[in-house]
């Protein structure tokens, strides 16, 4: 009878742990770069030992394991091989060579730290920059950078208000917050309603995943239904987003004009599904760049066919990925399937190496090409100009957009196109739309002040 | 009223599939008196063999059939591994030692299949029918709603779970399960085959997952969630007991017709999103005024 009570107590307490804690059962898998099993006379000078004193160290936080896998892989992947290709087609950064260690996160906030406490001090020069690639780790580590010296770049995740450098000077989100998106979206539904007047009387239901990032955009979508007069209904998702019946039996009984998908991982594609068994038209729907990639679509097939979402990257190739296939693949030192180069979470992956690139090389300017601390890089992102010409050389035509960064503005650009499922590949479906900054910039001061008063921070550092 | 009905016909088909995995767990229990904590790992273990030899198999004559036949053959193989490596050396020690045991199955079973068969998200297409029809539409306005896909699951999984309650009760070797689960030593000391009844209680519990892994993989693509909604049996088997087939049943139906009406009637007034661990606060209840379910048997402890 004890036995019994104690196990049913126990069980009981497993799943609501893990559900309590978000995303924290992923596989206890560290450290292991598929890139370890690859023959080293293949790797000779493109995977850099951590231990070279001549190298510089770039820390990755992945998820290769657990719910969140499909969409960590790719993300990973175009990562790791962008550096890489750095060391086999460049040499290195000016000359310097690039090492990396994975670090397997599970998309867990927890993990993460662990894995940020693990590599933050590795290397010659310790980690030169951090991607969290999580909003609930950014918003953990972002107590930690300013304290570590190391910067975090959050393109298109992350804290908000964190492109206010004079408040979070070691964050940058660029390309994008969630604010920015949300705001694209909602500017993208005025667009097709004749404006944003006739918004007004409009139903657009949130579906969101029910953690910091799902819950991210509310404060501008609840702006601007304030704004416009449009109705907002907040519909919370419990990771991993695999139970969404309800959500969507509620949204055949509403009927919204508009749904806004904020999923990440199997909530996308499980929402698609769920849309079609309620037949909800899915070209009503839109979903935030994490749920517009080949992961999220895939499995709903033609069902998803007329879903779009906003877009930072898109799938395709460029000069730099036919770089990868013959500097890696085929070498026999990819990390995973060959027609996976070049699709949008890999190219995510990718882009987001590629910034990371151009801030060290941006710092070298300054400080000299030589592996650099973390504090030395972060002037390098702040400092920042990608030009046309630059994204021309780096063979990154089409993929990498211009951005000039400066003390105030880390995010530098605020725009996004939307792209469209034709039921094999992601076109894009509009041009370019910028989010309103006299809506977005009040919002982000004073987010950022009230985060700065209770941190009792400085924030003058933009003001000279 | 017709909405009513729509969103109970929903939990209630969604309770059927939790009845199906809780079935694996009750089966594993009644015979051996062991939680087994790895069935969640088992359905995506199941599903990620199947989907992917589907796919290897793809140009032969007859995919499916093959794959469903090599994913049995190791299914079976699976339990048989189980049985000689973990259960047997197990044999009479304390139930939470075994319990343990099943956790260490979990894991390894978790990253073997991922390893093995990668960890992306696999489609499954075995010709269930998409889309959605209206019913009662004479009785309710615009009538009820309900998905092809989920109809059809339904009724495979109750054909299932039918199925089992008759190998449990009608049959001999359901007999001696129960023996089985009740005494180890005194069910040897009347010569029935121990490790022979685990092999074929955890073969069972392996097809029963695969039949899980399998629905719920052509409805949300397999990968690895699959092995956490399996954890929604948990609650279901606390509500309906342990030992008791009908007990996974009508938990199955409780829990899947809680939470959906929980989410929608009540979830507004808390901030929603309250589907997924209803069903573990309603267990949670249920735990403090009847710890043995409602089905389960009471045990009684002389000291």
């Amino acid at each position: 009878m004890k036995y019994d009570l104690l196990l049913r107590a126990l069980l009981l307490s497993v799943p609501l742990v893990m559900i309590g804690c978000g995303q924290d059962e992923g596989e206890s898998n560290s450290n292991n770069p598929p890139e370890a099993t690859k023959s080293a006379s293949n790797a000779e000078g493109i995977i850099v030992d951590v231990s070279d004193d001549n190298a510089q160290f770039i820390p990755v936080l992945s998820y290769r394991t657990g719910p969140y896998a499909p969409n960590g892989m790719p993300v990973a992947n175009g990562f790791t091989e962008y550096l890489k290709v750095i060391n086999a087609r460049d040499g290195g950064i000016n000359g310097v060579k690039i090492s990396f260690e994975e670090c397997e996160t599970g998309y867990a906030t927890a993990r993460s730290i662990e894995c940020y406490e693990r590599l933050k001090n590795k290397g010659p020069t310790g980690a030169a920059v951090f991607n969290p690639m999580s909003t609930g780790a950014t918003f953990a580590i972002t107590e930690k950078a300013p304290v570590d010296k190391i910067p975090l770049i959050t393109m298109g995740y992350g804290r908000s208000e964190s492109r206010n450098g004079g408040v979070f000077p070691w964050n940058f989100p660029i390309y994008g917050t969630y604010w920015t998106a949300a705001d694209v979206l909602i500017t993208h539904l005025g667009n097709i309603n004749g404006g944003l007047d006739n918004l007004k009387g409009k139903k657009i239901a949130l579906v969101y995943h029910d953690s910091p990032f799902g819950k991210e955009p509310i404060p501008l979508l609840e702006k601007r239904a304030s704004m416009h007069d449009f109705e907002l209904s907040k519909l919370p998702v419990t990771h991993p987003g695999v139970e969404q019946k309800s959500t969507w039996i509620k949204i055949r009984k509403e009927q919204p004009d508009y749904v806004l998908l904020w999923g990440w991982g199997v909530m996308n594609s499980t929402a698609i599904k769920e849309a079609t068994g309620v037949r909800y038209p899915r070209d009503q729907i839109y979903g935030i760049w994490w749920a517009g990639a080949e992961p999220d679509v895939r499995p709903a097939a033609a069902d998803a066919v007329g879903y779009q979402a906003v877009s930072m990257i898109s799938s395709g190739q460029a000069q730099v990925h036919k770089d990868i296939l013959s500097y890696l693949y085929d070498a026999g030192l990819g990390s995973g399937e060959r027609e996976g180069v070049g699709e949008v979470l890999y190219n995510v992956g990718l882009l987001n190496a590629a910034l990371v690139v151009e801030s060290i090389r941006k710092a070298q300017s300054k400080y000299g090409e030589k592996p650099l601390t973390g504090e030395q890089v972060r002037w390098g992102i702040e400092n920042l100009n990608i030009t046309e010409q630059n994204i021309q050389d780096l063979g990154l035509a089409g993929y990498m957009y211009p951005v000039n960064l400066s003390c105030s503005d880390h995010e530098g650009k605020r725009a996004a196109r939307l792209h469209r499922w034709n039921g094999e590949s992601w076109e894009y479906s509009t041009d370019w739309i910028s989010g309103d900054d006299a809506v977005l910039q009040p919002m982000v001061k004073s987010a950022s002040d009230t985060y700065a008063k209770e941190a009792g921070l400085d924030t003058t550092a933009c003001d000279s | 009223m017709g909405f009513f009905v729509e969103v109970l016909l929903s939990g209630l088909m969604a309770g059927v599939l939790y009845s199906l995995v809780a079935l694996g767990f009750v089966l594993i229990f009644k015979a051996s008196g062991v939680f087994n904590f790895a069935q969640g790992a088992m359905v995506l273990f199941a599903a990620l063999t199947f989907v992917r030899l589907l796919d290897i198999l793809k140009d032969t004559f007859a995919p499916i059939t093959l794959a469903l036949i090599i994913t049995i053959a190791m299914m079976i193989m699976l339990a048989m591994a189980i049985e000689r490596l973990v259960l047997r050396p197990l044999v009479n020690q304390p139930g939470i030692s075994l319990f343990m045991a099943t956790l260490g199955i979990a894991y390894f079973l978790d990253g073997f299949g991922q390893t093995l068969w990668g960890s992306d998200i696999y489609t499954l297409d075995i010709g269930i029918p998409k889309g959605s029809i209206f019913i009662l539409e004479s009785v309710f306005e615009g009538g009820v709603l309900v998905a092809k896909e989920d109809l059809v699951a339904t009724v495979i999984a109750g054909l299932l779970v039918v199925t089992l309650a008759i190998f449990f009760q009608k049959t001999r070797i359901g007999r001696a399960l129960r023996a089985v689960a009740d005494d180890h030593q005194a069910a040897q000391s009347i010569g029935i085959p121990l490790n022979y009844i685990w092999v074929i209680v955890w073969t069972v519990a392996g097809l029963v997952a695969l039949v899980a892994g399998v629905i719920w993989g052509s409805k949300l693509g397999v990968q690895f969630s699959l092995s956490l909604i399996a954890l929604k049996a948990l609650p279901v088997l606390i509500l309906g007991g342990f030992e008791s087939v009908l007990g996974a049943v009508i938990g199955g139906l409780i829990i899947g017709a809680g939470e959906k009406l929980a989410e929608i009637y009540i979830g507004p007034y808390v901030g929603g999103g309250i589907e997924y661990w209803f069903a573990y606060m309603l267990a949670l209840g249920f735990l403090m005024f009847r710890p043995q379910g409602l089905f389960g048997e009471v045990h009684i402890d002389r000291v």
